[in-house]
């Protein structure tokens, strides 16, 4: 199966950039956000609309995003995976700005972001085991440049802008993107990053998903700004505000952005505007801070069945193509949870490992010291 | 018979420090060095003098003001390949960037099981004596020491400044090299010139003795070389150690002197508890109880912040005569 859409050429980005710059500016200027599909499917700049093949490639991803994490919380019940973070309702915002990479950038994904990291390639396996506390999820892939999600926050946006600048160093054209939450965009590094990014003219895509809660605290009560791509105009670097519900703008957005940072013209800040349906992990509860109408009308604008509408009607999809390919989906995780299941569990002698190239005098003591234990 | 002619130039430890930089960023291009104030002007200490104008400004380059950042940005670098090499201009500005070096710097090679390894050097200046304003002077090595994944270099001379640098840009592994303020320009030496280093883990006895085991290193060795002259005068055979590495400790050194001479004086400039001395502490009481003679005594900063003030500094940072005071107290026991 293949992840990866072909790179445009500069001249058709370029195009495509005059477009939807345009497209943005006059979305900017009623006060919204960038879309090109709206609820119901319903098709708002079908000048903007990608080839169908790219629309059936995003809706592959989002529904491979969706079953893992239907899945995980089943497993989590079962006790066959561990404390994870749900994203459903997000895959927009995660998968349609993954699919913008190719294997040679750098992803940097916050512990919410296990829809990216497998829209990039990051095996179902692997993001498994990692939930499952198994040093298997550590070992990432060779063949990819997808980081370890992310637990402390807003870490991974420096160090994305170091990728970056060392991918520059190097004479390559490949970029790191980075994400990070409503919450994220609080802390310190998020600043320091984006003005080091702008200052050194790093190729850096930032994505900020607004998905309006940072566990119990509501974006409102995070800050006064209520547009978090004007974060953006701070630093001199292009700030954009897209429906992050939409993946054909999310995509379409990213792609613009990951194009213009190839080409040598610096970062942007994407704001996702999202919503967290779920719970912060799955041993949350949101009862205790959030009440139902918050989360009301959020079903309507869920990602998924709004590309599907939109496939179906086009003639892209059929009620029949969709079954097939949501069973395909569903029989990939499961082979992935077989593969998983078969892991072997760490040796004690693991936690020692792995801290230094070669161990200090110190470690290779507290190693017997351990084996002595167990 | 060939002889193998070493040629050497006298330097000060901030003349050697730079000729290492110079030479790193000469004979490996991955090498980059970036920092506050290190490109055009060559560090506030002059560390970085010249480096860009020879290596230019994608090698050697000036950032934005903020420390998490220039961490952040240097663990980047390195886990896409380059040998990144940052100053924070005064090892007590640091604290920014704990996030950065506690979650991440220490643990990269841990969390992904080697798949990534960051091989970067952190420079920073530390310590007082040389009467500079607040937060200029602090000693937070221990804070380093204790963050597993990271070792922790702190030379006391220009020539093990050199050889240890280039060690530590050669190591796979994250080093903080730290680099006493009062020792850049205190004294000059003969250092090799060209391309060498020396073992990061390894100990150096400054000067043999019998009776007292005094333990040292960076800004201290000095105080205690001084230290032990005088305790000389009075017969007394101090045994000095410059343990040039806190991580990886070379524990073998100090055990061997501690088994020798009974007796132990530890001395570093940082606050008392919890310091680094409290570790060289409790391994000798673990391990060589039985040869102590005399209760171990540390000397130390207070457990408050570093004074500026000019006219009292020297009662929180060691001097001789504190380090001469302990030396006669763990005799007289």
């Amino acid at each position: 199966m293949t992840h990866h859409l072909p790179r445009p050429e500069a001249q058709e980005a370029a195009q495509a950039f005059q477009n939807a710059a345009a497209a943005y500016d006059e979305a900017a200027a009623k006060g919204d956000m960038f879309r090109i599909l709206a609820e119901g499917g319903q098709v708002v700049r079908p000048e903007l609309l990608p080839a169908a093949e790219t629309r059936l490639h995003l809706y592959r991803q989002m529904r491979r995003a969706r079953q893992f994490d239907e899945r995980g919380w089943v497993l989590y019940r079962q006790g066959r995976l561990g404390v994870f973070p749900p994203f459903g309702g997000m895959e927009a915002s995660q998968c349609g700005t993954a699919a913008a990479l190719t294997k040679d950038d750098w992803l940097f994904p916050t512990y919410r972001d296990t829809g990216a990291a497998l829209t990039l390639g990051l095996p179902i396996a692997r993001t498994l085991a990692y939930w499952r506390t198994s040093p298997h999820g550590w070992q990432m892939p060779k063949d990819l440049k997808v980081l370890p999600f992310y637990i402390p926050i807003a870490t991974q946006y420096p160090q994305a802008v170091g990728a970056a600048l060392a991918e520059r160093r190097r004479g390559t054209k490949n970029v790191a993107m980075a994400f990070i939450g409503d919450g994220g965009s609080s802390e310190g590094d998020f600043h320091e990053a984006l003005n080091f990014a702008g200052a050194l003219n790093a190729p850096c895509v930032f994505i900020l998903q607004n998905n309006g809660w940072a566990i119990s605290v509501p974006t409102r009560t995070q800050t006064k700004a209520t547009n978090l791509s004007h974060r953006a105009l701070g630093y001199g670097i292009p700030g954009v505000r897209v429906d992050g519900n939409d993946v054909l703008a999310t995509w379409h957005v990213t792609r613009e952005a990951v194009e213009r940072a190839r080409r040598g013209e610096g970062p942007t800040l994407i704001e996702t505007v999202t919503y967290r349906v779920k719970p912060h992990t799955v041993a949350d509860d949101p009862t205790r801070y959030r009440t139902d109408e918050d989360t009301a009308g959020w079903d309507e604008k869920d990602p998924l069945l709004r590309l599907q509408q939109h496939l179906l009607a086009e003639g892209i999809l059929t009620e029949q193509s969709d079954a097939a390919l949501q069973q395909e989906v569903a029989e990939e995780f499961e082979a992935a949870l077989a593969e998983a299941d078969s892991y072997p569990d760490p040796q004690p002698a693991e936690i020692l490992e792995h801290v230094f190239a070669e161990p200090t005098p110190q470690l290779v003591r507290q190693r017997a010291e351990l084996l002595e234990e167990v | 018979m060939t002889t193998e002619t070493v040629t050497t130039r006298t330097m000060t430890m901030v003349a050697a420090i730079n000729d290492a930089l110079d030479i790193a960023l000469a004979r490996d291009p991955d090498v980059c060095i970036f920092g506050e104030d290190v490109g055009v002007m060559g560090g506030v200490f002059r560390a970085t003098d010249g480096l860009q104008r020879k290596h230019g400004v994608e090698r050697v380059f000036d950032t934005p003001l903020a420390e998490a950042g220039i961490v952040g940005m240097g663990i980047g670098m390195g886990l896409a390949g380059l040998k990144p090499v940052a100053e924070i201009q005064f090892a007590g500005f640091l604290y920014p960037a704990l996030d950065q070096i506690l979650s991440h710097l220490g643990r990269y090679r841990h969390r992904t099981r080697s798949r990534y390894h960051l091989p970067m050097v952190i420079r920073a200046p530390y310590g007082g004596g040389v009467h500079t304003p607040e937060q200029h002077a602090d000693s937070p090595e221990a804070i380093l020491a204790h963050t597993p994944g990271v070792k922790v270099v702190i030379p006391s001379t220009p020539s093990d400044a050199k050889g240890l640098l280039l060690a530590a840009i050669d190591d796979p592994d994250p080093v903080f090299f730290f680099e006493s303020i009062k020792m850049y320009r205190s004294l000059k030496e003969d250092v090799q010139t060209g391309h060498y280093t020396l073992p990061i883990g390894k100990a150096r006895i400054v000067k043999p003795g019998d009776d007292v085991t005094v333990i040292c290193y960076g800004g201290m060795v000095e105080v205690c070389q001084k230290a032990a002259e005088a305790a000389a005068q009075a017969g007394i055979g101090v045994e000095v150690i410059d343990l040039r590495t806190l991580v990886p400790l070379d524990l073998g050194t100090i055990l061997a002197s501690v088994e020798k001479t009974g007796r132990v004086v530890i001395v570093t400039e940082a606050p008392r508890t919890a310091g680094f001395h409290s570790e060289i502490s409790a391994n000798i009481a673990e391990e060589a109880i039985e040869f102590l003679q005399a209760p171990i005594v540390r000397v130390t900063g207070f457990d408050a912040p570093y004074p500026p003030f000019t006219a009292i500094e020297d009662l929180y940072r060691p001097g001789p005569l504190r380090v001469a005071r302990a030396i006669k107290k763990v005799m007289a026991y």
